[in-house]
């Protein structure tokens, strides 16, 4: 800590000030005689300049003590309570015991804290009896004639150094330092891999070409969860969204592969009616009597576009309100969303839904590389 | 001296110090230190208090906490979620939560500590903003300020996103289509933060690494030289009796600061120990383990992530495709823009002001927010502004507990967002002018003491009595407007700060500063003394 309140010639460092007060160099000096308010208005310490009237201190001396026993039966009762009672019958497990457990250590932790500070703030403002007390602000700033000699002292180094008259060990050293600062950028490098065309695939495309090698025309569609594939009969009416994912994805890949895989193939099957269909161009028979099937990675940044509105169609991101319009490629309607959702192209194979291709574009949020 | 001795207990150790550091000459320089009194000073206190809290906390919580996104199949003690295949991080804060006594209440103090933490750094800059205290020399503690508020929102983010549930995967996933959004190098942010693609394995292990390791040290180092820079140049104080700009009046640091910061902690500890004991936050369990296709609806951040929420979601949805390649508006304007008004403009400020007001002194007082109405409107704007983002961050609660419709909700806020802080200029700058015009009434005619006189004629009127000593003081604080040159002379030539684009910038916005400001001053003597003795029945009618 530097040496901020260094003594100025004269001054006596912190001087108290009792009864009437000496005018301080400095200080405003309006007829103080004249004023309407006693002497000190400063908060607390209330008994400041005062004698302590003996009874009254006393008296507040038996509060803040009854405050810091308070505290101290609440520390002792929180650890009491933790080696007695909270480990009975096997110790604390389940919700039941984390709620009562919860509700006594930290009720009296609480309890020892606040009795602990409402005593030291009585004693503070009732029985300590420092003054207010004056101290000088120095200049921040160093006088001349440091700045001078540091200036100088400065100087002189730089030229014993030769470090401004050598110009060629200046720079080398430059030199030698600047590949050192891009090293650890360098360094950085294996924190992930490149992006590649990673963005621009899901599962689905894989799914599809496993069962395209087995000779079937595409891959069945299960309901997230359940693993149940999808039939078409299975929607007789229109209702409501079902989150579907390509059958096998968990069979198909490592363990710690399936859940980044979901979370780009994870798409919703929608029974929109069919005379309010109104299929893009170039997709009109992507979907299955009016069952279509968007991603459900919103557009914007990602979420999952998971709240579907039965009577108006929309498909609502919960996140930042994103809607797309179902019957109408999943169009934008409203919120940030730039582009509709992908559709997934199905079709039928022996009663059940199936996709036949990947996403024709990539999924989820925009990126630079996009186009 | 001489007669007293301290306690040997006392003495022992000092001597010890002292003679390998020399360390006595610090403490007699400062024992004694003066920090002013005001209830505002406290703010920046509940911020330390909380953040050593949060150490605290953190540190217990890291005994348990298993950062991996190792796949488990949960058995523990919390039945609903029995044979739920999670990641071991958040089993692990399930375990902390049902099976580690004192854990949930450790989780809880320590989440209240964060947000808690966040909102007195807010309320401590407000505080600071609007008093002008962070005029020269104070300018370096305001940036360390702004920096510490950006970095405790990384740190609170990060912290959140570690127990792995559904909420918290939802704000990863928004941070990653962020990031991806990103022009050029978005995506490859995007893959070496997650270390491959969302979600990976990777991003809790590198999340606990800042969240516990690099962004708390920092936050340390700022913490320490935040307040190292406060000791050095003494706290500012407000304009009250005794306090100016060469001296500072209050209690000794030892004892009576020194207790009283302490009882702070105290309190502080206690308060949050009762939130931790009965309110509630952040129950993951209810959550569930992260699943990226599921989401609950009424998806809310920490409060201080809220304005960048509420940018995305009030965003149009502008993309630009051309030659290839996406750029997306939509999500990068709300990510940058708005705070980067915020922290940008609020960290150039004191520069800004200074080379419009031309003024480079030291300040030591503080101002009253009437007295720099400029500053005070502006700083009004920045609270509107921020708070209408905060707000549109939950318009789908708004609408639902309103029962307004959300698009109208969210059209509102894009609206308002730009309106709200215009008007809040306005309003405030005309109640700064107003009470300015009410200081210049007291000081110049008195202040109203409700006794009604009758002249001989029988003409009623209320005899004003002047000021209090301490209130004038006050009022009198405040510095007159100074006359500045004419931007040209009579014969149009410039005058030196006036002179090209910059500086004709420069003198049109100290106009606008100084143009209607309201004098305050004490009248001429002769009519002053009468009222200042109070004792002639002068009478003021108006």
């Amino acid at each position: 800590m530097s040496d901020d309140n260094k003594e100025t010639a004269g001054s006596t460092g912190p001087h108290e000030q009792g009864g009437r007060r000496e005018r301080v160099i400095g200080t405003p000096s309006p007829a103080r005689e004249k004023a309407l308010l006693a002497e000190d208005d400063i908060s607390a310490p209330a008994g400041v300049g005062e004698q302590l009237d003996e009874r009254s201190a006393k008296r507040a001396e038996r509060i803040v003590a009854a405050f810091f026993l308070l505290a101290f039966l609440a520390s002792v009762v929180f650890i009491a309570y933790f080696i007695g009672w909270s480990g009975r019958d096997g110790g604390m497990h389940g919700v039941t015991d984390a709620r009562e457990t919860n509700f006594w250590l930290g009720g009296t932790m609480a309890l020892a804290f606040l009795a602990m500070a409402v005593g030291v703030t009585i004693w503070v403002r009732r029985l300590m009896t420092s003054k207010p007390i004056v101290q000088e602000r120095h200049e921040l700033a160093a006088d001349e004639a440091s700045r001078a000699a540091f200036n100088r002292d400065f100087l002189e180094g730089a030229q014993d150094s030769g470090i401004t008259k050598r110009p060629l060990l200046r720079r080398t050293l430059l030199l030698a330092a600047a590949p050192l600062g891009l090293a650890p950028l360098v360094l950085l490098r294996d924190l992930g891999p490149l992006p590649e065309k990673k963005l621009r695939h899901t599962f689905w495309g894989e799914a599809v070409k496993l069962a395209q090698a087995q000779g079937k025309k595409g891959v069945r569609l299960v309901v997230d969860g359940t693993n149940r594939p999808l039939k078409v009969s299975d929607f007789a009416t229109p209702g409501s969204m079902i989150t579907v994912l390509p059958e096998g994805i968990e069979e198909h890949l490592p363990e710690d592969q399936v859940l980044t895989q979901v979370a780009k193939a994870v798409t919703i099957l929608i029974n929109v009616p069919q005379e309010q269909f109104k299929p893009a161009k170039g997709r009109e028979n992507w979907h299955v009597n009016g069952v279509v099937a968007y991603s459900k990675v919103c557009t914007h940044v990602g979420c999952p576009a998971a709240l579907y509105e039965q009577t108006t169609h929309h498909i609502l991101c919960p996140c930042h309100q994103s809607t797309f319009d179902a019957t109408d490629a999943a169009k934008v309607i409203f919120g940030p969303a730039a582009r509709p959702l992908p559709q997934l192209p199905l079709s039928v194979e022996d009663g059940y839904i199936i996709a036949t291709s990947d996403y024709h574009e990539p999924i989820g949020p925009s990126f630079w590389e996009r186009g | 001296m001489s007669e007293a001795t301290a306690p040997k207990a006392v003495e022992a150790p000092l001597t010890f110090l002292d003679d390998r550091l020399g360390s006595t000459t610090f403490f007699k320089r400062n024992m004694k230190k003066v920090f002013p009194d005001h209830w505002s000073f406290m703010l920046g206190e509940i911020a330390l208090y909380s953040f050593i809290i949060l150490l605290l906390t953190g540190t217990f919580l890291t005994l348990w906490f298993k950062p991996s996104m190792g796949e488990v199949v949960y058995n523990g003690s919390y039945t609903h979620l029995r044979g739920v295949t999670m990641s071991e991080a958040y089993a692990s804060t399930l375990h902390i939560s049902f099976d580690v006594r004192g854990g949930l209440l450790m989780r809880q103090i320590h989440h209240w500590a964060a947000v808690l933490f966040m909102a007195a750094i807010l309320a401590h800059m407000l505080r600071v903003f609007f008093t002008g205290a962070y005029r020269k020399p104070r300018e370096l503690n305001w940036l360390i300020g702004i920096g510490m508020f950006t970095l405790g929102m990384l740190e609170g983010l990060f912290g959140y996103s570690l127990p792995d549930d559904l909420l918290s995967g939802t704000g990863l996933r928004i941070t990653q289509g962020v990031a991806e959004s990103i022009p050029v190098v978005g995506t490859y942010l995007y893959m070496f933060l997650f270390g491959g693609e969302f979600p990976g394995q990777d991003i809790v292990p590198r999340l606990y690494m800042l969240h516990i390791l690099l962004i708390p040290g920092l936050l340390l180092g700022m913490v320490t030289a935040h307040m190292m820079i406060m000791w050095v140049q003494k706290h500012t104080a407000m304009p009250v009796k005794n306090q100016t700009e060469h001296q500072v009046y209050g209690y000794p640091f030892y004892p009576v600061f020194m207790a009283k910061t302490g009882a702070y902690f105290l309190f502080t500890f206690g308060v949050l120990a009762l939130l931790g004991a009965f309110a509630q936050i952040n129950p993951i369990w209810l959550f569930g383990p992260y699943d990226p296709g599921a989401i609950s609806s009424g998806s809310q951040p920490d409060w201080y992530m809220g304005p960048l929420e509420g940018a995305l979601r009030i965003m149009p949805n502008w993309e630009i495709t051309a030659l290839g390649h996406t750029l997306s508006l939509n999500v990068l304007i709300p990510a940058l823009v708005p705070l980067g008004i915020i922290f940008g403009g609020a960290a150039a400020w004191p520069w800004v002001e200074a080379w419009v007001t031309g003024d480079r002194r030291h300040h030591h007082v503080n101002t009253r927010p009437r007295n720099a109405p400029v500053r005070t409107a502006t700083g009004m704007a920045a609270v509107a502004f921020y708070g209408l983002l905060w707000l549109a961050g939950a318009n789908d609660i708004l609408a639902d507990k309103f029962h307004i419709s959300l698009f109208a909700t969210t059209w509102f806020f894009r609206v308002m967002v730009f309106v709200g802080p215009f008007l809040a200029f306005i309003i405030t700058k005309r109640i700064c002018l107003g009470l300015q015009r009410k200081d210049a009434d007291v000081i110049g005619h008195g202040v109203e003491s409700g006794v009604i006189m009758m002249s001989p004629e029988g003409k009623f009127s209320e005899r004003h009595e002047p000021a209090r000593d301490e209130e004038k003081q006050v009022i009198l604080s405040k510095e007159n407007a100074r006359l500045q040159p004419p931007a040209r002379d009579a014969r149009g030539i410039p005058a030196p700060g006036a002179k090209g684009p910059l500086g004709h910038l420069r003198a049109r916005l100290n106009r606008a500063w100084t143009f209607d400001d309201i004098p305050v001053e004490e009248h001429g003597h002769g009519e002053q003394e009468e009222i200042e003795g109070g004792r002639t029945s002068q009478e003021i009618s108006h």
